[in-house]
């Protein structure tokens, strides 16, 4: 890695920052692109978290979303609960708190049973978690009154609430009205700070030993590098990230629900493709494929009903031209060539 | 009484996992790549049979020949457009991205045709089913039939594996393509016979999927797909007496923990289960371990 890559990624991100601001001030971003500013951003967090995960720490993890379930529900909990006691600057800072700490947590707990595993048993059983995260949410029902806090796994009446209490979690329906505390530029500042944090964590020497990790642990062992030490630092700082964009999603939606369309396998695998068409362990990659791929189906909206079908395409397209050996190949022919010529 | 039920029911549904995981298994083993795009083969095979039994009047037995012969070529024809220019590409991740975009290119070619509407499928099986203990005891004629023909499937690939020679060559493929090639196998032929073969179970099972569940809509071989998919792993993937016993297990379960515990929290106790069979055994109840070496 050069000198001053780092610098380039924080400049890209700062300049795309300014070039929506300007456009936005001078009338030229219609309100449903804007509304699309923050969802971009907070999914180049997200893919910024999974190529962590597997790009430098090389596990694959296709239940990322779980963690940003986590982070989301936690803090918009937290937000809910004091809307009327805190400042807004103030709840929405340690809403962050609180979902990057309990994101971090579950990282953790998971990380212990999940990082035992290898390969394809271990992106498996990340997928299972989350499942078992999105599914376990859902069956939640939380509410608040003067007597202190109710819980069930049945139904909302089974609480036994006092008329005035305050139903936070409804189960299925999830949290309604959390404070729309989200915008674009809180968003690019998270952006930032989890770009500092990883890229700075790959060059550092814990960094280092994570990726001696990936190439061969075996290898990394041997020289005194405590594998499963630097798997699990790895992993929490991936899911603590992913937390970190579940905050943004929560306090930028009406309602949150634990829904498979956000929180579900899908979701986590659209993040996945972010990841690898960024291309792998390319941190600055992952956000510009994240923002361009957000904005593809969104910008092909005129197409209408065709425009998954030429994202399908897309991808297919895409994945054929950069990773197959004999278009590889082909490739390197045709730019020698081009060069003799 | 109504125990007795709810295990039979979940017998079928787990036969019907163990189908798809079948197929799963089947191409992971060979071609080690997670074909994502497996559930969404299941939803054509459903189309197809809809299409074809709608237009010749419920005539459903041509409308699965069909199913099976056009999911058959679909297979091969995604294995050689999308999958086998990837093959030996630098990162195994490359396939698995194409595989969702199959994935979601099918998915959206049938809400192009189809619509998003759930369409409501008439049963392939037009048996009644028996009746046991004065009526107290009813089994479903496509309860039967589908763990009869899971039994069928199961037996039929064991002996085609063991005693054919594709067979034999599927497994030296599946143990090592290199030395497979020299030893004369046409590697891409065979991985090509395995998607052939996976796609074909694919469309029965999606017979007899939308039969038990007679809702059909372009998501719906998402979530079985994926459940197989579990189910393949908890038998240990790559074996096929494993994909079986993972099924019925996963199937067994998914209804019991519905009708006794929760139907919310049904999906969680499915995944929960694989976590910790794989966290006792982690390749699976009937995986291969293999040592890792220096």
């Amino acid at each position: 890695m050069k000198k001053h890559d780092n610098l380039i990624t924080y400049a890209v991100v700062i300049a795309a920052y300014a070039v929506f601001q300007i456009l936005a001030a001078t009338g030229n971003l219609s309100s449903h692109m804007k509304g699309l500013l923050v969802p971009m951003t907070y999914y180049a967090v997200i893919a910024v978290a999974l190529n962590l995960c597997v790009g430098i720490l090389g596990e694959l993890s296709i239940g990322h979303c779980g963690f940003m379930c986590i982070g989301a529900f936690t803090s918009a909990f937290f937000s809910k609960l004091t809307e009327e006691s805190l400042p807004g600057p103030l709840r929405f800072f340690l809403a962050f708190v609180i979902g990057i700490a309990f994101a971090a947590l579950f990282g953790f707990l998971i990380g212990i049973p999940v990082l035992r595993l290898k390969g394809d048993y271990l992106a498996i059983v990340t997928l299972a978690f989350g499942e078992i995260i999105k599914n376990v949410i859902n069956a939640f029902y939380i509410g608040v009154d003067s007597k202190g806090f109710h819980f069930s796994l049945k139904n909302s009446m089974e609480l036994g609430m006092e008329k005035e209490g305050n139903l936070i979690v409804n189960g299925a329906m999830g949290i309604t009205g959390t404070p729309h505390d989200s915008n674009f530029t809180v968003a690019i500042v998270v952006l930032l700070i989890s770009l500092f944090v990883v890229l700075n964590l790959v060059k550092s020497r814990d960094g280092r030993a994570i990726m001696a990790v990936r190439d061969n642990n075996i290898a990394a062992e041997a020289t005194g590098i405590n594998v499963t030490r630097y798997k699990m630092m790895a992993f929490v700082i991936s899911a603590a990230i992913a937390g970190a964009a579940g905050v943004l999603f929560s306090h930028n939606i009406t309602t949150l629900t634990a829904s498979s369309q956000y929180f579900g396998f899908n979701a986590s695998i659209m993040i996945l493709v972010y990841v690898v068409l960024g291309g792998i362990g390319n941190i600055r990659g992952s956000v510009i494929a994240a923002c361009v791929l957000y904005l593809l189906p969104e910008l092909l909206r005129g197409l209408n009903t065709y425009r998954m079908l030429i994202y399908s395409i897309v991808l297919i397209v895409m994945m054929i031209v950069n990773w197959s050996p004999k278009v590889i190949e082909w490739r390197k022919r045709v730019t020698s060539s081009l060069r003799r010529a | 009484m109504s125990f007795l039920t709810y295990l039979i029911s979940g017998l079928s549904l787990g036969s019907i996992y163990a189908i798809i995981a079948l197929g799963y298994t089947m191409v992971y083993g060979i071609a080690k790549m997670l074909n994502f795009a497996h559930g969404d083969f299941i939803m054509v095979g459903c189309y197809i049979i809809f299409s074809v039994s709608g237009a010749l009047a419920g005539n459903s037995l041509v409308g699965i020949v069909v199913a099976i012969i056009l999911c058959t070529l679909l297979g091969i024809t995604t294995e050689f457009v999308a999958y086998r220019p990837l093959r030996g590409a630098a990162s195994p991740l490359a396939v698995l991205i194409t595989a969702i975009g199959v994935s979601y290119f099918l998915e959206n070619v049938a809400l192009l045709i189809f619509g998003a509407d759930i369409k409501s499928f008439t049963s392939v099986i037009k048996w009644e089913g028996l009746t046991f203990a004065d009526g107290q005891l009813r089994i479903q004629g496509v309860t039967i039939v589908t763990i009869l023909v899971s039994l069928l499937v199961l037996l039929v690939l064991q002996t085609f594996i063991k005693r054919t020679k594709q067979g034999q060559a599927m497994l030296a493929v599946a143990e090592d393509k290199g030395a497979a090639a020299l030893m004369g196998i046409n590697v891409n032929q065979t991985i090509m016979l395995t998607f052939a073969i996976g796609s074909a179970l694919a469309a029965i099972a999606g017979a007899l999927l939308c039969s038990a569940y007679p809702s059909l809509s372009p998501y719906t071989g998402a979530m079985p797909g994926i459940k197989a998919f579990v189910a393949a792993v908890l038998g240990g993937i790559g074996s096929i007496p494993g994909a079986m016993i993972g099924g019925l297990l996963l199937g067994i379960v998914e209804i019991l923990s519905k009708t006794y515990i929760s139907s919310q929290l049904s999906d969680a106790i499915v995944f929960g289960i694989l976590v910790i069979v794989l966290l006792v055994r982690p390749t699976g109840i009937l995986g291969k371990v293999i040592q890792e070496k220096v």
